[in-house]
């Protein structure tokens, strides 16, 4: 089982908190099928840890392990200093804001805010204040009255976000809560969480698929496959030096190339030795190698390192995506100036955009 | 049988609906230029208006005259004292004839008799016992049915279903034969050593059939609803501080309502007007307000049947006040239940 302990390859201010959150070779099994795979992560105080991977990767039941909806098979989960493993969800100082909102529908807005208050005994006034300054702080004032089924999907999360945190709880947990969202309003509500999240100081985790969503909102992206942790790390650290392939796949495009490493600092593919900046892969070991579409420069015809043909060329907006062949692959490449389809360019990359990656074990690849 | 008669007019009313009925059918045939799909429900128009509505419409009419056709309220009045009409009927002269006699009208049988108010009365408190009996037994029995993590829910629910394909006389013939004096129930009874003990023809026996016979129809609503709610709900709950129980009222509960509510009504109803059961289980010693308008339409007495029909009427309009009172609690229909 390769790692299991993946260090942070950069730090932040983070650093100086305490951590909060610890899961300790956590385990979970559906039927048989391993879900979990000795989990081991820590969630540093007012830090914003985003898990990432593709559906059935085990991001949503670490999350639902952490809320206690369900019990790990292996390993435990320490709450500031605290185990906490099967103490029940009413229990824990944790709060989640779930995938469909799971808004009440027999209560209206305020209700459905005051819900955990109430239970709590709190006197009605400060029940009133907390709930008018969440609706305040979600945007949603004078909706208290209304009936959670006549909002729109946006408003629901806000006030699915409202009502957990009117609890005041440590931790936010939050289960892909942008999904059902159209892009532009997910836009909005990534740059609201972010800003929500520091205003408060509370520590979020949030779980998704999307790694564009990952890569704004987060302090610390771990990024999970299989039931396994691949990396943990910044957005910046993750998306220039992805552990391998997979990670540097899921994070933005790229090209993946098989080639062989010759010798330190030089790497052969498509037939060219190219200059790189890592070492200590050994000589004349296969490797993948992985270069961001946007790296790719393109130049004229005999000064690149590879001589290629446009084959398709599709705007995006900003960038203009080309697909073009050099070397027997077919390379995507981003660039703002477009070259017509059919035309001869050649294809340049500078060292230190060609990031070298260990081949993939088998089991890994799936 | 009571030499019933279609009042003369009554022909030419079902005469001019028919003929009305065939009139609309043309047009709209005409009008579309061929069949639509409105068309093809003209079968089952026809037959609601044959065996519903008609029925009802006569049902009124009978309430509402004395055999010979005229116009009458006497059958309500013999709702409210069941010697009404024979008290009219004797002769004046001679009922003084009886009483200078010093004979008083309850010597004579025709004082003031209640028992159609009394049998109306014991009838809904029948079906009221009936319908919370079903309710207390039956929640809790949706309730695990539902529960996600109860392997043996689904197994249930097939258990709870397969005896409703069998007709309901069927088993309450079974119900019988499990409570008779050398019936099942009471061989163990003295098996264990308890003793033998009298368990049919009394009002417990009848409660019981009704209880058994109607408890799917309380237990199937709930378990809908319970069933298609987001489980992600309780979830929440438990998330925002609530126990098992307070998650159970605070959240469970008032959301399983509309089931509650089409359950009520899918039991109460049959359980108020149920006829046959209380005559097998209760050996003709107890009488529900049925059996007392079955009684009234297989009677040979002429006026029997303009009575009956006033009792259904009255026990239409009760059934239709208290649906009108569910809705109100259910007015989306949530629980799939025929409110």
């Amino acid at each position: 089982m390769p790692e299991i302990n993946v260090p942070r390859l950069e730090f932040t201010s983070m650093e100086e908190q305490p951590r909060l959150i610890t899961l300790k070779g956590i385990t979970k099994a559906y039927d048989g099928v391993t879900v979990l795979d000795h989990i081991n992560l820590y969630i540093r105080k007012k830090e914003f840890v985003t898990l990432l991977g593709p559906s059935g990767c085990g991001k949503t039941t670490t999350l639902r392990i952490i809320g206690g909806f369900e019990n790990p098979d292996e390993g435990s989960v320490i709450f500031d200093g605290q185990d906490i493993t099967g103490v029940p969800p009413y229990k824990r100082r944790v709060n989640t804001v779930f995938q469909k909102y799971a808004l009440f529908p027999h209560l209206n807005v305020a209700d459905n805010i005051a819900f955990g208050l109430k239970l709590k005994k709190t006197p009605r006034d400060e029940i009133r204040q907390k709930v008018d300054r969440m609706l305040d702080l979600v945007n949603m004032s004078g909706y208290g009255k209304r009936s959670v089924e006549s909002l729109s999907g946006g408003q629901q999360q806000r006030i699915a976000i409202a009502r957990s945190l009117v609890n005041e709880p440590e931790v936010l947990l939050l289960d892909e809560p942008l999904g059902a969202l159209d892009l532009k309003l997910r836009k909005e509500m990534q740059l609201e969480l972010k800003s929500m999240q520091q205003r408060l100081g509370i520590t979020f985790l949030y779980v998704t698929h999307d790694q564009e969503e990952a890569l704004t909102m987060s302090d610390t992206i771990v990024v999970m496959q299989g039931g396994r942790i691949l990396q943990i790390g910044t957005p910046k650290g993750i998306y220039d030096e992805p552990k391998n392939a997979f990670v540097a796949n899921f994070i933005g495009e790229s090209n993946i190339i098989p080639g062989t490493m010759i010798r330190d600092e030089l790497v052969e593919f498509c037939g060219t030795k190219f200059a790189c900046v890592d070492e200590g892969f050994g000589e004349n070991t296969p490797v993948d190698v992985v270069i961001r579409p946007e790296d790719i420069v393109l130049v004229g015809e005999d000064v690149g390192h590879l001589t290629g043909v446009v084959r398709s060329v599709l705007f995006k907006g900003v960038h203009y995506e080309m697909m073009i062949e050099a070397g027997g692959i077919l390379w995507k490449v981003h660039s703002t100036a477009m070259e017509p389809e059919g035309s001869r360019v050649g294809l340049s990359v500078v060292p230190f955009n060609i990031h070298i990656m260990h081949k993939m074990e088998e089991g890994e690849k799936k | 049988m009571t030499d019933f008669q279609v009042p003369s007019w009554g022909y030419w009313v079902m005469g001019v609906g028919f003929i009305v009925f065939i009139a609309l059918l043309v047009a709209y045939i005409h009008k579309n230029r061929g069949f639509k799909r409105p068309f093809f429900a003209s079968p089952y128009v026809l037959w609601l208006i044959v065996f519903t509505v008609l029925p009802c419409l006569l049902v009124c009419y009978f309430s509402f005259t004395d055999p010979a056709g005229n116009f009458t309220l006497d059958n309500f009045k013999n709702f409210w004292d069941s010697n009404y009409n024979a008290r009219k009927a004797i002769d004046p002269a001679e009922l003084d004839t009886y009483l200078s006699m010093g004979l008083t009208l309850n010597d004579l049988g025709l004082a003031r008799n209640s028992i159609n108010i009394d049998t109306l009365v014991f009838s809904l408190w029948m079906a009221f016992l009936c319908t919370v009996i079903c309710l207390l037994l039956g929640y809790p029995a949706a309730h695990i049915m539902a529960d996600r993590d109860f392997k043996l829910g689904p197994t249930l629910v097939i258990l709870f279903i397969v005896p409703m394909w069998m007709n309901f006389l069927l088993r309450t013939i079974a119900m019988m034969s499990l409570l008779e004096d050398n019936g099942l129930i009471n061989t163990i009874l003295e098996w264990v050593g308890i003793g033998r003990q009298k368990l049919l023809n009394n009002t417990a026996a009848v409660q019981v059939g009704m209880i058994y016979n109607f408890l799917p129809f309380m237990v199937f609503p709930i378990y809908n609803v319970l069933n298609k709610m987001d489980y992600k709900l309780s979830e929440a709950a438990m998330d925002l501080g609530c126990d098992k129980w307070h998650t159970f009222y605070k959240v469970t509960l008032p959301l399983s309502v509309p089931g509650i509510v089409s359950g009520i009504t899918m039991v109460f109803m049959p359980a108020v007007t149920t006829f046959y059961i209380s005559r097998l289980l209760g050996g003709g010693k107890v009488q529900l307000f049925g059996d007392l308008i079955e009684a009234k339409f297989l009677s040979t007495s002429v006026t029997e049947w303009n009575v009956g029909s006033a009792l259904s009427l009255l026990m239409m309009i009760l059934i239709l006040a208290s649906l009108g009172l569910l809705r109100k609690a259910d007015p989306k229909g949530e629980g799939g239940g025929i409110v």
